[in-house]
């Protein structure tokens, strides 16, 4: 479980997030939808302490994420951004096998190669294991990432528009990997995702954000209603019943 | 996306656009730019009566007068409104706030050419030595430029520390070519930037930069587009490379010219367009002869204030400039820190 | 990640069994061990051929160890020199998650240049022999790791803590001590500049046998804590995000790497004076050939080809060319033409 007490973050007089009050419960997948500059991601890296929140307190499975030591965090919460860059060369399996570092200190047992091994199949990587990651496509190296943190083996994993850059059919694989791991590997998932017809397929809730601020919070058929979606985007949305589910037309 | 992009050429060509443009020429001689042009009379009539030498009682005071204090007075007006000026293009064409030529290299490159010359040959003319100099910076800015479009940055503040990195290669190529032809100090007094050795006869060659001056004034605009990068220059029926290679003829001219003549003036490219742009905001067109006069009453200011603090002794112009240049440079760079 | 020897890359590794060690299969392990050998075996070559080629006293006699003995202090402070210019480098690459950036232009050469030249400039040439002195050398490393601790405790602590900004203003204030350094290396005699301008170029020979007591235990405490923290320094090169998603103390460790590299670095600077880019050669050559991001690994491999490259250079320099003396510069100009093309290629800072 996830508790967001009175967050708030501001940058200048303009722009400000928050006050924030949010509970995500255990389990299963959120969404966080919104326009651009809403705060979305700012709200995923603060609940990930990778940024400072000005006021309130973020708790995760009951440890208050500004006094936990962070080691002690990375093995209950992980966070994947959508920019990684380093100068490093690692394969595949190297760039998973840091996913043990919070129990392993870089020393692995078998025990963690164990998971490591598993986490690459869950993604399908087993082939692809012993490439260099410049050698991958933009979606493989995503998967891979998102293979990483699962070895992390945390109970919450936050994901920062994980379906960014990747197209049709890369975008279905990763949302149905990330469903599989919250059904069967029982995960907390919270993900920024920038499609409403992705969140509500896939999601089981959806918390929607806008101008820093959380506006609707609730089931994807709460949230998939044109007047909803309507006033959150500020742009006429319609919502038909499709034949997988609605759909939030708006073109 | 598409739409904005069709609806951009239009715009430039449309009858706004020549008004849009007349606007701040006829905007250009304001009541606080005449106050600014009074400020740097002053300055200019302070600086020729600053010095040692008694030049309203002495016998000879006339004289010395034409000698040195005008040649030295025209030489701080012309390398202070150039090499602001020349910092201001290189802003423009990287788009980052923290590049000139001293943070690019460009004054090492300069340096060079001119070691180069003195070697090949002692005796030369000012005008070979400029030659030298000029074509080593167009050289070392064309150097800087290439990596610049080669690699994809993250941040903009690394530009400069590469750009410093860079200067300190062609730094040690200088130094071991002094070492082995034992001009090693002599080396160090050229470069030091000073107007001490500013006599008639020997600063002519100056004057050559009003061209780039009047240059930039025309063409500023063109440098802001190909600072956007090729495919919007191109995109608005700019030939990029030609302005490029403009612009670095420019920064080279200039750079070049003021290193012989002159000295290295560190840091004053930088300081003087984020000075003016932080009172003024961003109005490329309008800054211009801002940045032209900041850069005079900066560099005169400097030359007073060396002339003055340990009299009858100099301090050189450019030791004044690299510690301010540098508390400036680092106050900048704390504020944007602050702005993240 | 490895564990135990070179040729056991991964920790009980079983042929065929899927492991996620540093060196991804066998043949990387194999390279490794034998680029480790080679160089190894050069190090040695150049060792010994440093102590013994052209001696001029016959093999065995008094003279000859006695000459051999100057040559074996050359050569140990190569190997300090060495060891301090890579490991420096390679952990500021990693920290600051850029391997165009030397340590060097942080400040410490200018620093380095400022102290000589005041020393002259106050005091004439008799300035050259006041700052010679094991006290003096102290005094002069712990200014340089006050300097360096000073920025990094005012620019990456607090709320606005901007690495890249620190790096920045490190080397701007490194320009505005090196002016200072200028205006007096103006005003001084030639006899007095040509007194300086030796100690301001890096030269073997600027280091005295007796300022190793101190800076052999320095670099081996830093870099020892840096080897035995190299786990830490794999997940910091990862970058600032993903190293506090797997629980590293980003900032705390940073300034710690930082610490530790400004020390490796007054050592070298205040031992044999400026060397802006042998760190840099030596690093870009270490990572192609180590080939992992395991600094463990890589450690080693940039030392030891710090001191092939170094004590190579002297050894080439001094009995073909016979130019000693130009050693410093000519690594600068190598290492600086290494830096100019690695920058013109293309790729992502």
């Amino acid at each position: 479980m996830i508790t967001l007490t009175s967050v708030a973050k501001s940058y200048s007089s303009e722009v400000a997030i928050g006050p924030v009050d949010l509970t995500i419960p255990a389990g299963g997948i959120t969404a966080l939808v919104g326009p651009n500059g809403a705060g979305k991601s700012t709200l995923l890296t603060m609940i990930g302490r990778l940024l400072a929140m000005d006021e309130g307190a973020i708790e995760v499975a009951g440890l208050d994420i500004a006094t936990t030591p962070s080691k002690d965090l990375a093995k209950i919460v992980s966070i994947l951004r959508q920019e990684n860059h380093f100068v490093a060369r690692l394969t595949v399996r190297q760039l998973v096998g840091f996913g043990r570092f919070p129990y392993s200190r870089g020393r692995l047992t078998l025990g963690d190669e164990e998971i490591v091994s598993r986490s690459i199949d869950f993604l399908g990587m087993g082939e692809l294991e012993g490439r260099y990651l410049d050698e991958l496509s933009g979606g493989q190296r995503q998967r891979a990432y998102v293979a990483m943190v699962l070895a992390q083996d945390t109970d919450c994993l936050l994901l920062d528009e994980p379906l960014n850059n990747l197209d049709m059919q890369h975008s279905v694989q990763m949302m149905h990997h990330l469903r599989r791991a919250a059904t069967e590997l029982g995960r907390t998932i919270v993900i920024v995702l920038h499609d409403v017809n992705f969140a509500s397929h896939y999601a089981d809730r959806i918390c929607a954000i806008k101008d820093g601020r959380i506006v609707h919070v609730g089931l994807p058929e709460e949230i998939m209603r044109g007047d909803v979606l309507t006033e959150i985007f500020d742009t006429p949305v319609d919502v038909v019943d499709g034949p997988r589910g609605r759909l939030a037309v708006y073109y | 996306m598409t739409e904005s992009l069709t609806d951009l050429p239009p715009a430039v060509t449309s009858p706004a656009a020549p008004v849009r443009a007349r606007v701040p020429k006829s905007r250009l001689f304001t009541w606080p730019l005449l106050a600014g042009l009074a400020a740097t009379a002053g300055l200019v009539a302070l600086s020729l009566f600053v010095g040692v030498y008694d030049i309203l009682g002495a016998e000879d005071g006339a004289e010395m007068f034409a000698i040195t204090r005008i040649p030295r007075t025209i030489a701080l007006v012309l390398a202070g409104a150039a090499m602001a000026m020349s910092g201001m293009v290189m802003q423009q064409l990287t788009q980052n706030r923290f590049v000139e030529p001293s943070t690019a290299g460009t004054t090492e490159w300069a340096g060079l050419g001119l070691l180069l010359i003195m070697i090949v040959m002692p005796e030369a003319p000012l005008l070979v030595k400029m030659t030298g100099a000029v074509l080593t910076a167009f050289v070392g800015t064309m150097v800087f430029f290439g990596f610049l479009r080669r690699v994809t940055l993250r941040s903009s503040i690394i530009v400069p520390i590469v750009g410093m990195m860079l200067g300190a290669v062609v730094g040690a190529v200088s130094t071991f070519i002094a070492l082995s032809t034992d001009m090693l100090q002599s080396m160090g007094v050229w470069f030091l930037g000073s107007f001490t050795s500013v006599l008639q006869g020997q600063y002519e060659p100056l004057w050559a930069v009003v061209i780039v001056v009047v240059a930039v004034f025309v063409a500023a605009d063109r440098f802001t587009v190909a600072g956007l990068g090729q495919d919007v220059a191109t995109n608005v029926g700019l030939n990029y490379n030609r302005v490029v290679l403009l612009g670095t003829g420019l920064i080279a001219a200039a750079t070049g010219i003021v290193t012989v003549v002159v000295g290295n003036l560190p840091f004053l490219g930088l300081i003087v367009p984020n000075i003016v742009s932080l009172f003024r905001g961003d109005d490329l067109r309008s800054n211009l002869p801002w940045v032209c006069l900041l850069g005079i009453w900066v560099v005169t200011v400097c030359d007073i204030i060396g002339r003055v603090i340990v009299m009858p002794f100099e301090v050189p112009v450019a030791t004044i400039l690299a510690v301010l240049g540098a508390v400036v440079f680092i106050l900048l760079l704390l504020r944007a820190r602050r702005r993240g | 990640m490895a564990e135990g020897t070179v040729t056991r890359p991964g920790p009980r590794v079983v042929a065929g069994q899927r492991h996620s060690g540093a060196l991804p299969t066998a043949r990387a392990g194999r390279r490794y061990a034998t680029i480790l050998a080679v160089l190894a075996t050069l190090a040695v070559l150049v060792a010994s051929g440093t102590l013994a080629w052209d001696n001029p006293m016959p093999f065995g006699s008094t003279g000859f160890w006695r000459i051999a003995e100057l040559r074996a202090t050359s050569l140990v402070i190569i190997v300090v020199v060495a060891f301090c210019q890579a490991i420096a480098t390679v952990s500021f690459h990693t920290v600051t998650n850029n391997r165009i950036i030397t340590p060097s232009i942080m400040g410490f050469e200018s620093l380095y240049r400022l102290v000589q030249t005041s020393a002259v400039f106050f005091l004439g040439a008799a300035g050259i022999i006041a700052v010679q002195g094991v006290w003096q050398f102290v005094l002069q490393v712990a200014l340089m790791v006050a300097f360096a601790a000073g920025l990094y405790g005012w620019l990456l602590s607090g709320k606005y803590a901007n690495l890249q900004i620190m790096l920045l203003i490190g080397v701007i204030l490194g320009g505005g001590l090196g002016a200072l350094a200028s205006f007096m290396q103006r005003l001084l005699t030639p006899t007095e500049f040509d007194l300086l301008t030796a100690r301001l170029i890096g030269s073997i020979a600027n280091a005295d046998a007796s300022y190793l007591a101190v800076s052999v235990p320095l670099a081996a405490a830093a870099g020892a804590t840096l080897w035995l923290g190299a786990g830490r320094l794999n997940v910091l090169g990862l970058g600032r995000d993903t190293a506090i998603n797997l629980g590293a103390d980003h900032r705390r460790q940073t300034i710690v790497v930082l610490l530790l590299v400004s020390v490796l670095m007054a050592v070298s600077t205040s031992l044999v004076g400026p060397m802006t880019f042998f760190g840099f050669l030596v690093a870009m050559i270490a990572y192609q050939l180590a080939d992992t991001y395991d600094h463990r690994l890589i450690f080693p491999v940039a030392w030891l080809t710090g001191f092939v490259v170094l004590a190579g250079a002297y050894f080439v320099l001094k009995n073909v060319f016979y130019a000693q003396g130009a050693v410093g510069v000519i690594i600068e100009i190598v290492g600086g033409s290494f830096f100019l093309a690695y920058i013109l290629r293309k790729g992502r800072l």
